[in-house]
């Protein structure tokens, strides 16, 4: 019953994609397995999926990708994995064995992409995570050689955000109390973990350091609690949900520090959009630098096709992505992976963020760390390898 | 009765054959649609051997599932012990865990029960992010191995196999006559001397063991553990839509859910790509209306007690 | 003071989440599992009509009422009254129910997702209000008044009036209402409306200060039933009294304790109330 079941269906499905295959113009076929729906639906339709509409119409308005002679245009083959790691892998495999897709593009969340690693490794597809923040890169790599990482380390992260309190403090713009808290799951506790013995080493004093739950439906207690400790510094290695919850308890509050800090969704437009100018020097995992020629161009581009802004963080890292995919392409020639593989391995790309060349774990130490909004851009004020960053100011209140 | 006689483990041992060695015919993408299958048809024919006779359904799964998967990336990423080890302890400890929740839940019946294990998965599931959050704290939890998709396929038949085994030998045993008297009033159970209490309790310990035992051998496939992930709500009513979906008085009727959920999830997931989720709700009000008694159609008598 | 007037919101908020349910489950026997859905709905309507013309979501509050009313007596009537017809017995309608709700909630979730993908975020009233010696969010505090407006509503209708009398006899037993003359049909469809209808307006003011997404609905369902289960089946003040305890316990542990440790203790203590009392606060002995 089983087995019959299964062949019976195999055979309807290969059929579907036969005729789906036939139809198209000999594309380049790349496989995404996207949340659609699910925890981190929100958080990959603001900085993944636009990047991907954006590159494809890009790419195939100059005819395709240059293999073997010819131009062949791109196709994306997209599946829905719910957030569920398990439909994850089961997607990744469809992706390599029934769509047999030329080439794929990495998931959203550090648990996703090492979850995929090993089928990439597997059928040798080259992994370019971005949206992927670990501190065993070396370790990895070593396991997966088909891994590369774009976006910085957890300790990278950490010591951004030490690094730009101690600026401040040193500027004597605030004191050297910081209240700390942080988002109870993986890369909240993670943070939280790695930032507690950097502020120490730094000459911080952390008065107060708490987490509270993924969920949490009043972070009133939590930002009534550090106010109480009277810090000069406030810092949350938070969630979207949360990260906007914070700021928004923090405004009601009154929480007058001369340095505030909030993790993943800082970056995000909609921070911005909703809270206007009140934050006006917020701290925020993420930044970018707004005045090189080819972010201009990749942000009036993105905006112009997708209708949307890109976020400030890993939204053009994540198109990084894509251009690096397209050039080691190209720079091959043909549909290689292995080749391609290589080509990233050995080459130097000229990206959007910059020029992006790996080092011999694959990884890319040149990233942003830490932005700051400042006149409604979130402007990167510290950084790994990048050295375009901006001075952060003090936080001047909520208004 | 059916159960009684040896046909189903005659007829068993050419399936779990053929079974075994599927890896050896199917590409990566069955083997993974497989190795989904085993992980559900595991942990609902399980679900259902307690809560098919007794009727109380527990939506405690996925704490369960998390404490196996946790527990195995907690003990390789923080105390650096082998999987191995991980693999036994973590059941165990799920074992004494449903033993405890089985003994202060037997006064509750009906949804009471139902919603009473969905709050404690909860309850554990928070629990165990805070106890991290400030006792543990993390660098991540990783479990590396070198176990291949292949392998793990092999362990979830195994345990399939076991869960199938236990469930046969269950239905022949005085055990599983009194389950199933109590599941039909547990008063006149009690009258004639049937240890109620007894009965529920060891077999939600037998729930929780084969839980946690699934989530320890899954956990290398998702490589980094989160809290929040593993001790998934939605796994636990996964698990319960599967078996009622399949039937639960018989105990193939769970598998017979799974596979035709799994498979009518991958035809959607192909074939409308970016509305799976609308179309996963379109073809279940479509079942719910046209397939009314599940695949077995055993459900008619399902739930008797959740009377209020 | 602070615990205490955090409490009273954030409990006020619960009840909005669980009133709706109470009435579905309790009255229309309706386990239903799309009612986080329902709630995201109306927060998807209050945030999209407020971004996009800059209309207050007290006005979409009401358009969302009467949409949601009118919706979920639709859904009762095509969908879900078929199922009460055919079923043998409440054990069966609760797996149908179960079944079929589930897929509406994935169908929800499915068209909210293809409407906006992202997050649901946008500032409403997100000033300062001093009460009684402590700082509260205006939204929140609106929120809590219209919890209070709800709950007393619903109580009212439910102990007050004939069609009240009608839902708490179907409530009690639909049977023995059928033989004294209600239209049970008539009122389980009623009662799932106004639960909708609650729900949907629970989601409107909830987005003002819940940052929501398109899936986020099955944490509020399982709030929800949490609350409805704790403060007993089928009667209005043991969730309201319920929602109360659960926003007091985890703003004290919150405030006096570890914030890390809310939403566990809430948990414990739904728990420990079902241990002394195992058909929650006000619940009838099961028959």
């Amino acid at each position: 019953m089983k087995r019959r079941n299964f062949l019976a269906l195999a055979g309807l499905l290969t059929a579907g994609l036969m005729s789906t295959s036939a139809l198209a113009a000999d594309p380049i076929k790349f496989g995404v397995v996207s949340h659609l729906t699910g925890p981190l639906a929100g958080g990959e339709a603001v900085t993944h999926i636009p990047n991907i509409e954006l590159w494809v119409q890009q790419v195939n308005d100059r005819g395709g990708l240059s293999v073997g002679g010819e131009k062949r245009p791109i196709e994306i083959v997209t599946y829905d994995d719910k957030t569920n790691p398990a439909e994850h892998i089961k997607a990744v495999q469809r992706l390599a064995t029934q769509d047999k897709v030329d080439f794929m593009l990495s998931p959203y969340g550090t648990g996703f992409n090492l979850a995929a690693a090993p089928i990439y490794a597997k059928y040798n597809y080259p992994l370019i995570a971005v949206t992927s923040i670990t501190d065993e890169i070396e370790e990895l790599t070593e396991k997966f050689p088909n891994m590369f990482f774009t976006l910085g380390s957890t300790t990278g992260f950490v010591e951004g955000a030490v690094a730009t309190l101690a600026k401040l403090r040193d500027q004597g713009a605030i004191g050297n109390k910081v209240a700390m808290v942080n988002v109870a799951d993986a890369f909240g506790i993670e943070l939280a973990d790695a930032a507690r013995p950097k502020f120490v080493e730094a000459g911080f004093e952390i008065v107060y350091d708490k987490s509270y739950p993924l969920g949490t439906p009043d972070l009133s207690p939590v930002v009534k609690g550090a106010k109480a400790a009277s810090p000069d510094a406030f810092v949350a290695w938070s969630y979207p949900p949360d990260t906007f919850a914070l700021a928004e308890q923090s405004i009601i509050e009154d929480l007058d520090v001369g340095a505030y800090y909030s993790a993943v969704a800082t970056a995000f437009p909609a921070f911005s959009k909703k809270f206007g100018g009140k934050i006006e020097g917020v701290l925020g995992a993420g930044g970018i630098n707004p005045d090189t020629s080819a972010m201009k161009e990749y942000r009036s581009a993105h905006e112009e096709v997708t209708g949307k802004i890109p976020d400030y963080w890993a939204s053009a890292t994540y198109y990084a992505q894509l251009q690096i995919l397209e050039q080691a392409i190209e720079g091959v020639g043909e549909i290689d992976q292995a080749a391609v593989i290589d080509y990233i391995k050995a080459n130097e790309f000229d990206t959007v963020i910059g020029p992006v060349k790996f080092d011999k774990h694959n990884n890319s130490d040149r990233y942003w760390s830490v932005g700051q909004w400042r006149d409604g851009q979130f402007r990167a004020v510290a950084d790994t390898g990048m050295g375009d960053s901006a001075d952060p100011v003090a936080k001047e209140g909520w208004n | 009765m059916t159960q009684s006689n040896y046909l189903p483990l005659v007829l068993g041992v050419p399936v779990v054959g053929v079974a075994a060695v599927l890896p050896f015919l199917v590409d990566g993408y069955w083997l993974s649609v497989a190795v989904y299958v085993l992980m559900y048809t595991a942990l609902s024919t399980s679900w259902a051997l307690f809560s098919g006779p007794t009727r109380y359904i527990a939506l405690s799964t996925g704490a369960f599932f998390g404490v196996g998967g946790y527990l195995v990336g907690t003990g390789m990423s923080d105390y650096e012990q082998s999987y191995w080890t991980m693999l036994v302890i973590a059941p165990i400890v799920a074992t004494i865990l449903a033993a405890l929740i089985g003994l202060v839940t037997l006064r509750l019946s009906g949804v009471y029960f139902v919603i009473f294990t969905l709050g404690l998965a909860e309850m554990i599931r928070n629990l165990v992010s805070w106890v991290q959050n400030n006792f543990l704290g993390s660098r991540g939890l990783y479990v590396l191995t070198d176990l291949t998709e292949e392998h793990i396929y092999w362990m979830l038949l195994a345990i399939t196999v076991a869960v199938f085994l236990f469930g046969w030998l269950l239905g022949r045993s005085r055990l599983g006559f009194a389950l199933r008297i109590l599941g039909n009033d547990e008063q006149v159970a009690q009258h004639v001397g049937i240890d109620t209490a007894r009965a529920k309790v060891i077999l939600f310990m037998t729930t929780g063991f084969f839980a946690a035992l699934v989530g320890a051998v899954v956990a290398p496939r998702y490589y980094y553990i989160e809290p929040n992930v593993v001790f998934s709500p939605e796994l636990s009513f996964l698990v319960v839509i599967m078996a009622l979906l399949g039937g639960i008085h018989r105990l193939w009727g769970p598998l017979l859910g799974v596979i035709p959920f799994t498979l009518l999830w991958e035809v959607i997931t192909v074939y409308l790509p970016n509305a799976t989720t609308m179309a996963l709700g379109i073809a279940f009000l479509l079942i719910v209306y046209f397939i009314p008694h599940g695949v077995v159609g055993l459900a008619e008598k399902f739930l008797k007690r959740g009377e209020v | 003071m602070d615990i205490v007037i955090s409490g009273l919101l954030l409990g006020g908020s619960y009840a909005l989440i669980a009133m709706g349910l109470n009435l579905q489950y309790g009255v229309a026997r309706i386990m239903n599992l799309a009612n986080g859905e329902l709630l995201v709905l109306g927060a998807l309507a209050a945030f999209w009509v407020f971004t996009t013309t800059g209309m207050s979501p007290l006005v979409t509050l009401f358009a969302v009422a009467i949409l949601g009313f009118a919706g979920s007596w639709a859904v009762y009537r095509i969908f879900l009254a078929p199922l009460v017809r055919r079923s043998a017995n409440q054990g069966q309608l609760e797996v149908d129910s179960i079944l079929a709700t589930f897929g509406m909630s994935f169908f929800l979730v499915g068209v909210m997702v293809s409407i906006h993908s992202e997050y649901f975020t946008y500032s409403f009233l997100a000033s300062p209000v001093a009460l009684l010696g402590t700082t509260v969010a205006l939204n929140r505090l609106v929120a809590f008044c219209f919890a209070v407006l709800i709950g007393g509503g619903l109580y009212l209708w439910l102990n007050r009036t004939r069609a009240g009398l009608a839902v708490r006899a179907v409530a009690v037993s639909p049977e023995a209402a059928g033989l004294v003359g209600i239209n049970v049909d008539r009122v389980s469809a009623l009662a799932f409306a106004v639960g909708g209808m609650v729900t949907g307006v629970a989601g409107v003011l909830v987005s003002t200060f819940i940052t929501l997404d398109a899936s986020v609905g099955v944490i509020f369902t399982m709030k929800a039933l949490i609350i409805v289960i704790m403060g007993g089946v089928g009667d209005i003040r043991g969730s309201i009294i319920a929602a109360l305890i659960l926003g007091m316990v985890e703003s004290a542990v919150a405030t006096l304790i570890d914030p890390g440790l809310t939403l566990a203790s809430a948990y414990l203590i739904f728990l420990l109330i079902l241990l002394f009392r195992p058909q929650g606060l006000f619940g009838r002995r099961a028959a």
